[in-house]
Parts: C-alpha cells; structure tokens; sequence
C-alpha cells in the first residue's frame, strides 16, 4: 500500500475484555490523516478504553490497533513522540509554574527550540502572563488552556481528545473548540475527539462514531445521521441510539 | 530526523527532563525538603544519647564507639533511599501525573533512573546535615570511614533502589491501594538485615534469610570496622553479588507489573 494511504489510526477487530467483562467488543474503524472524528457514547460505552488501546496504555484482549503504522503497545515508542492526548482525567503537577511543566514535557518530547515553543503557544492560547504562575492557582478554564499547550507542545500529528471541554464555561469551551479547528486545519493533524457534548461534535466533526456497550452502533457524517434519524440534532440522535430506538422508529 | 526525536533509544535528556522536575517540586515546598532532616536528625539524637549513656555503664559499648549511631547512620541511608525513590513516583499519583508521563516518549527504564537520581539527591539533603550533626553532638564522623563509606552506601543505595522498582511497580498494577508498601516494606528489612544486633543473635533458621539480604553483610561490616578495626572486602563484596540478584529481580517484577497493569487496565485507574 503507498504510505500516503496508510491511515492515521487503523483499529480492527478490536476487543478489551477486564475479567471476563467486555468493555470493548470487536470495532474496527480507520481515520484518514488529516480527518477529524468525534467518538461519541453513554458512560460505559468503551470510549476511553478504546482511546486507552489506541494511546498504548491498554492491551488490547485480541484485534489490533496500529498509529501511524506501528502497532499498540508493542511499537509505542515508535510514535509517541508524534501523537499526544489531553484529557480532564489527568492533572499538572501544581506546585510546579506553568513555564516549568510545559518546558518539563518539552524535553520529554524532545522539543527543539523549547523557549520558543512555549512563548508560542503561550501567545496563541492566551497563556503568557500565568506563565511564571503555579499551575494550581490557575481556574479550571486556564488549566485546560495549560494541558491543550501540553497537548500540542510536539506539533502532533494525531491528537486523542478526552472531552477537552468538560466543566468549561461556554466562551471558553468556544475558544478551544476554535483553537482546536485552527491547529487541526494548519497542521493536517488526525483528531479523535470523545465527548459527551453533541453541539461540539457537531461543530467541529466530519465524521461521528456512536459507541454503545463497547461496540460501534452508528459511523457516518453528522450531517448523513441526522438525516437517516430523522433528526435535528445531534443530541435527539445521541438519545435515540442510547435509548435503543431504532433508525425507522425514530424517523416516526 | 534524529535518533533522539524518534524515541526509540535510551534518552539521558528524557532523563534530566524528570529530574528535573522533581527538583522544581522539592524546591518549591520548605516541608518537603524539612521533611528529608526531621527524622533522620531525631532518630540520630535519640541513639547517639543512648549509646552515650549505656557507654558510661558497661565496658563493651565503650570500647564500642559509634556502633548505633554508626547503624542508624547507614539504616537511615538504606531507608530514606528507598522512601526517596517511592515517594517521587507517588508524587506522580497524588498529582495525577501518570497518566502524562506514561503517554509521554519516557521509557520506563529513563523514569527509573530517573527516580534513582532523585534518591540519591533527597538522601544527601536528608543525610550531610545529619552527619555533621553527628560529629557535632558525639564526635562521630561517618566520613572518616572513607572507602568503608563507600562500599556500604553502594550496597545500600543499591538495595533501596531495588526495593523501591518493587514498589513502582506494585503501585502501577494496584494504584494507590498499594501505597502503604511504598512507606513500610522496608521495615520487615530493620530485624533481618540485624541493623543493631550481630547476625549471632538471631535464630539458627532466621540466620539463614539474614544471609540472603544484602545489608546483612553492610551492617555486620559496619561492627566488624567500628569494633575490631577490619574492613571486611569479602563481605562487601557477598553483599554486591546478592544486590545484582535482588535489582534483576526487581526489575523483572516490575516489566512483570507493568505488563500486568497494561492488561488489566490499571495505568488508566490509579486511585485506590
């Protein structure tokens, strides 16, 4: 196959099963480079432990997940310097200023210029005059502001995004959304996005994939789902699947 | 690109990055780094006070100078090593870190060494004001010792960092729930390793599992200096072959771990 076809995230045949009880049961799905797709699912769905797979944090029980064509977790290391995650799950130290956590995981990345790196996405995210600040007197809206300059430290090419804009006022939830869209656009960077927030799946994917009890109940455009549910939005979709209404009944 | 970009070697900067930023958390907290002398200083005064005494009234322990603080000197080496390694790594849990560092290029091998040199730097903040201390209060100088020093902080350092990849890697399978080894593992050590008693004393069978732990050999060193005046190579020498042992194992126990946690999705959860 020519490597320009390779896509970003090839998942197949993919299940996670913890003591017997599947979490994941059999998806496949594979995301062009350069696309954007929401992972959308109730609480239980397998969201994250299909993110967990795809990041090399979790062993798949069988199936594969390759990233940019190495295989997780066996060939992590091959390209964890080339992907990167943000999610509300995991913190910054806080003791430690901004400026010293951001410049920490740039050596980890192996950032080149690392001052100037930091200087600008701090310009970019609005970030530069809590800097020298503990990370732990930031608000909520700053520190996402602080783990999205983390996220994108490595100008990766494929970003996993663990509901960026949980517990964020609507202005700020907006700017991320748009900064999101922006690095995305700029860099041809691959994006899965899992979020509970149909309106930012709507806004910012091309592609939406609807989990349910670990498997895939729905994969299309937003645009193609709300027109086979008969529905206007992505949330009366979202409620349908989780609700096991069927596409015909819920046309009705 | 470069072999450093790639990820894919050992990285001594990935290395100094983690080193560094656990410089950047002890020097932002005065606790922290008052924390590392409390107790060392405590435990010297309490046992240099006492052999002071029980020197004054019986003829062995004056002829025996320096044997308890000598002990506690070279326990505390051996447990604050390894209680300097366990708590960088828990720091990483109560900050809610891992998550990062584990998604991150670090290898698991970088964040050891670096958990290490961590040690090695909390242990010296903790132990050159208590020895001063030492020499101060009692006139004991551990660093007169000079090559003996060596060959028992060697042996030791060696021994806290195997226990301490142990405890890494029961955190990393257990979370949090396994915190409680990370602060009292290395007490099943204080009797066996016969801190302030010679191996004699012990039960014929237990004489036997004293043996197989590496500062056994440090601390019945440490008499056969401060009390008969030789420096025991042979046993310095015993204790570094059980040391390479007990680092293997550890090592393999802590990949063993981490695979572990990697298939029962522990990395993800590692609260209690």
């Amino acid at each position: 196959m020519d490597a320009h076809y390779t896509p970003a995230i090839a998942v197949d045949r993919l299940v996670k099963r913890y003591k017997g009880v599947g979490a994941v049961d059999g998806i496949s799905f594979r995301l062009a480079v350069g696309s954007i797709t929401g992972l959308l699912g109730g609480n239980g769905a397998g969201k994250t432990t299909t993110i967990a797979m795809i990041m090399g944090l979790v062993t798949p029980t069988s199936g594969t997940v390759s990233v940019l064509g190495a295989v997780m977790p066996r060939e992590r290391y091959r390209v964890l310097h080339r992907m990167n995650f943000e999610s509300p799950y995991v913190d910054m130290p806080m003791r430690l200023t901004v400026r010293q956590n951001l410049s920490v995981f740039a050596q980890l990345y192996a950032v080149p210029d690392i001052d100037g790196r930091i200087a600008e996405l701090a310009a970019d995210l609005d970030l530069t005059e809590f800097l020298d600040r503990p990370t732990g007197k930031l608000s909520a809206g700053q520190k996402t502001r602080v783990s999205l300059a983390k996220s994108l430290l490595n100008n990766p090419e494929v970003l996993l995004l663990d509901e960026p804009t949980a517990s964020l006022d609507p202005d700020t939830a907006d700017w991320v959304r748009s900064h999101l869209e922006r690095y995305r656009r700029e860099n041809n960077a691959t994006v899965l996005l899992a979020s509970h927030n149909m309106n930012e799946v709507e806004r910012l994917c091309e592609r939406v994939i609807i989990m349910k009890k670990g498997r895939i109940e729905d994969d299309d455009t937003p645009a193609r789902l709300l027109s086979r549910y008969g529905r206007d939005d992505l949330e009366e979709v979202f409620l349908d699947v989780a609700r096991g209404r069927r596409r015909s009944e819920a046309a009705q | 690109m470069t072999a450093r970009d790639t990820g894919m070697n050992f990285s001594f900067n990935r290395v100094a990055a983690m080193v560094r930023r656990y410089w950047y958390l002890l020097r932002s907290s005065w606790p922290r780094i008052l924390d590392l002398i409390y107790w060392p200083t405590v435990q010297m005064l309490m046992w240099g006070f006492l052999q002071v005494y029980i020197s004054q009234n019986a003829g062995f322990f004056a002829r025996a100078g320096g044997v308890f603080i000598g002990s506690v000197l070279l326990w505390d080496i051996l447990f604050r090593g390894q209680l300097g390694f366990s708590i960088s790594f828990l720091e990483e849990m109560y900050a809610r870190n891992l998550g990062n560092i584990m998604m991150s290029p670090l290898r698991p091998a970088e964040f050891l060494l670096a958990l290490m040199i961590m040690s090695i730097v909390r242990l010296s903040i903790g132990m050159i004001p208590v020895s001063i201390l030492a020499i101060i209060f009692f006139g004991f100088n551990l660093w007169a010792l000079g090559l003996a020093l060596a060959a028992f902080f060697a042996n030791l350092i060696l021994t806290s960092w195997s226990v301490g990849v142990f405890v890494a890697g029961l955190l990393l399978r257990n979370g949090l729930g396994a915190e409680s080894m990370a602060w009292t593992i290395m007490f099943l050590f204080l009797p066996l390793t016969c801190v302030y008693y010679p191996v004699a004393v012990l039960p014929d069978w237990l004489q036997y599992v004293a043996w197989a732990l590496p500062p056994t050999y440090v601390f019945e060193g440490m008499r056969a200096l401060l009390i008969d005046h030789v420096f025991r190579a042979d046993l310095m020498l015993e204790a570094f072959a059980f040391n390479i042992v007990l680092f293997a194992a550890a090592s393999l126990a802590f990949y063993a771990l981490l695979w572990s946690a990697r298939i029962h999705g522990s990395l993800l959860q590692t609260g209690e």
